[in-house]
Parts: structure tokens; sequence; C-alpha cells
């Protein structure tokens, strides 16, 4: 998600200015993505650039208001339209750092396993804390927000649970090797599976 | 975890080992845990870890082979047959996935059942359990049967036999099971409202949104207690945190 479509869509509720759309940013994420100022006048400088905002003469406070444009809305029309792509986010670092462990001499990747599921546990004992105490109907976008943010919490702790399960019926064979053999049988057949991955 | 005197639920040392010689098995080893009153605790763990078994030696349902179970102070061990019984009929409160309604009476004779099984007089009994039925929602179904009612509402009045009465220390093992995530959401919702009003839970859960209603989760594995959360201090943490 761009801060860019973020501002178009409060814009298409009326005109705004620079204070205003922050506010009313973290208002809908419910203060999950704090804004800094600088970053609002930077994507409106952006999009006034893009056509996609306008803005109108300063009021006597000196505070100048923007409007959002037909491109604007065509623009933002499009954003809620695409699904978002999951190569578009980051790499999960927790997935490279759980892969190094098992692979890297001295780590107890059970710890790190529950290390990590701890602190996701927290994370969730909170945001369901949150949520518990967010019950007016007026809450729901926040709450919408926070189930997000649970949801992948409970994710991430399944998947740990799972990463477990497969480290106890993980037989280690010694330190892996510094770098893949292409003749290994297992680099073989990774290899293969990945041609037809790609084929699909 | 400093002096238990007001601990609800006390469990020092515990152990619990199936058979003998070398085909024992050692569902718990050595567990200590605390439960106060206005506390949730959830008990995490894989298949086989033990978590069942913890709740039912907390319940009074089984019997450890070494250490103690202590509620509200009293040593279960101490406790004949009988004396458990009625601990179990007024103090503890039961919520299982297999919800075990009795079809030939209504959600309200449900409900009264284990107060009038401990001698309580029926008119009093019903009145305690419409307050029961009215605190988990379903002042008006009371007359239904079971059969009559949908699975929520089934799970609801198996709550509200768990929490009728005095019930000071509630047992959940996975209550949410069948149901759909919102539903089972409010079982989660009337279950925090009662520890929050002063009982003492204890939720057994492999699912972790589940289990992020108590304030604290101690995770099991092969019968030790190996983790120990409580949530984060604040907030602003927690949000900063999730903007990675």
């Amino acid at each position: 998600m761009s801060i860019r479509h973020g501002l178009l869509a409060l814009l298409e509720r009326g005109q705004m200015y620079g204070y205003q759309l922050r506010a009313a940013f973290e208002e809908s994420t419910g203060s999950t993505w704090p804004l800094n100022i600088g970053q609002v006048y930077t994507t409106l400088s952006r999009l006034e650039r893009d056509g996609l905002v306008r803005p109108l003469p300063e009021s006597e406070a000196g505070q100048r208001p923007y409007e959002i444009t037909d491109a604007g809305r065509a623009d933002l029309a499009l954003w809620f339209a695409t699904p978002i792509s999951r190569t578009d986010r980051p790499r999960d670092e927790l997935a490279i750092k759980l892969a190094l462990a098992l692979t890297t001499p001295g780590v107890d990747v059970r710890s790190v396993v529950q290390a990590q599921r701890s602190a996701t546990m927290r994370a969730l004992q909170e945001l369901t804390r949150l949520k518990y105490g967010s019950n007016r109907p007026e809450d729901l976008p926040w709450r919408l927000v926070l189930d997000s943010m649970v949801f992948q919490a409970e994710a991430e702790v399944r998947w740990l649970d799972h990463c477990e399960t497969s480290l106890v019926r993980h037989q280690p064979s010694g330190p892996a090797p510094p770098v893949p053999r292409p003749d290994d049988a297992d680099a073989r057949d990774a290899a293969r599976w990945a041609g037809e991955e790609a084929r699909r | 975890m400093s002096g238990s005197d007001d601990a609800v639920l006390e469990l020092r040392a515990v152990h619990r080992t199936h058979g003998a010689g070398p085909a024992a098995v050692h569902a718990l080893r050595g567990v200590s845990l605390v439960v106060r009153p206005g506390e949730l605790v959830a008990v995490m763990g894989p298949s086989g870890s033990g978590k069942s078994t913890l709740l039912a030696l907390a319940g009074g349902l089984d019997r450890p082979t070494g250490g103690e179970v202590r509620v509200e102070g009293q040593p279960l061990g101490a406790l004949d047959r009988r004396g458990l019984a009625q601990l179990r009929r007024r103090r503890i409160g039961y919520i299982f996935q297999q919800l075990n309604l009795l079809g030939s009476l209504s959600a309200l004779e449900n409900v009264a059942l284990p107060l009038e099984l401990d001698g309580t007089s029926g008119r009093r009994a019903r009145a305690l359990a419409m307050a029961a039925l009215t605190e988990v929602g379903l002042p008006a179904l009371g007359d239904r049967f079971p059969d009559q009612l949908s699975g929520g509402q089934q799970q609801r009045v198996a709550i509200a036999r768990a929490l009728v009465g005095e019930r000071r220390l509630v047992l959940a093992d996975e209550p949410t099971g069948a149901l759909d995530s919102q539903t089972g959401e409010a079982v989660l919702h009337l279950l925090r409202r009662r520890i929050d009003a002063g009982a003492a839970g204890v939720l057994v859960t492999h699912e972790a949104r589940h289990a992020g209603w108590a304030d604290r989760v101690v995770f099991l594995r092969d019968g030790v207690l190996v983790d120990t959360t409580a949530p984060l201090g604040s907030v602003e943490q927690l949000l900063s945190g999730s903007d990675r």
C-alpha cells in the first residue's frame, strides 16, 4: 500500500489540507501507520506533479487545501480494483532467519522458534486487548485493521508450530555443505521441482 | 511469582505418569502454575504435550502422580471423592468442545442441573440459571431444547452452565471447536468478561488467535512448561513494531 492511495482515498471524501489529511489517515488506520507531516506534503507534491490532485487557494489562516482530480479518481478506482500482489511485499526476514539458523553451526533453532513465537504471541495478546476495548460501531474500520494484524500474527504462530514439528522430525546429518553440490540428488530434485513450478 | 495466597488455582511441581516401567508415559513432568482472580491463562503446545492432562488435573477430574493441585487454597489430594465432586459442582466450571447438553432437558434446565444436583432449591436454581443465560445473551431461549438451538447457541448454553452460580474457576478445552470465527470470538468474549468480573480461567487451545484473549500464555512441550508470555507493556511499542 502506498501513502499515495491512502491520501487519494481521503481526498475523495472532500478537500483537505495537510494536517487534516494526516489526522484522517491516522484515524482510519487506528494509528497503526503513523505519518509525519513531511511525508504528507512530499506525497501531495508528487500527486500534484502527476495530475492526481490539485491545490486550491490558501485559506485566510494560511492553509492550502487539496482536491482530487478526475485522473486521481481513476487511479484510486484502479487501486481498489487491483489485488495487492504478494511479490510487492517485502521478503519475509523471519523465514530467511530460520532457514539460516538451521544451517548455521551452534544455533539452537528450537530456541529461535520459541523466542519468536513468544514475541508474536505477546503482540497477539496486545492486539486482542485493543480489539476487546473497541466495540463501538464507529470503531469498525479500526477493528478491521486490528483483525488483519491478528490474523497475520496467528498465521505466523501456526507456521512456527509447523516449523517446530518439522524440526522434531528432522534428523540432522552433520553440518551443511558450504556450497550446494550440483551432483547432489537433492539438488537435482530441487532443480527439477523448480523447473516444473516455473512451467505451471 | 511471589506468594500464592489469593491463587484460585495452583499447581505445585505436578507430575502425571500413565503406566509404569519402561512403557510409562510421562504426560506432565513437574509443572507449576498459579492462576489468580481476574486472570485468564492460555495453555498452548503440540498434540501430546500434556495440555488436556493439565486441565483434567486442575479440575479434579484426574489425580497427579506427584506434586499438588490446590483450588482456592484447598489441596485436592486431601478431598475424598464426595468432597471433590462437591467442589467441582460448586466452584469449577468446565467448557468442553463436546457440549454434553442433555437433549431431554430445556436450555434452562441444563444450566440449572448442576445447582440442583448440589441441593439448591429448584426455584433458586432456575433463577440463577436464568441469570447465567442472560449473561450469555440467551434470556429468551430458556425453554428451547438443545436440538432447537444453533451450534453457537448450544455452546452459549454450555457456557452458561459452566458459569452458573458462584464458580470461581473456569476451565475451557478448545471451547470454540466447531464454531465459525465470529461465533467463536463471541464465546471468548463471554469468557473474558467473566474473568474480568473476578473468576480465574485456564484455556487450552491450539489456536493462537484464541490464546490472544489470555493475560498469560504458557507453552507446554513434552510435559514441561517451556515459556510464558504476558502482553507487551505499551501499545506504542506494538504499533511501531507492526510498521516493519
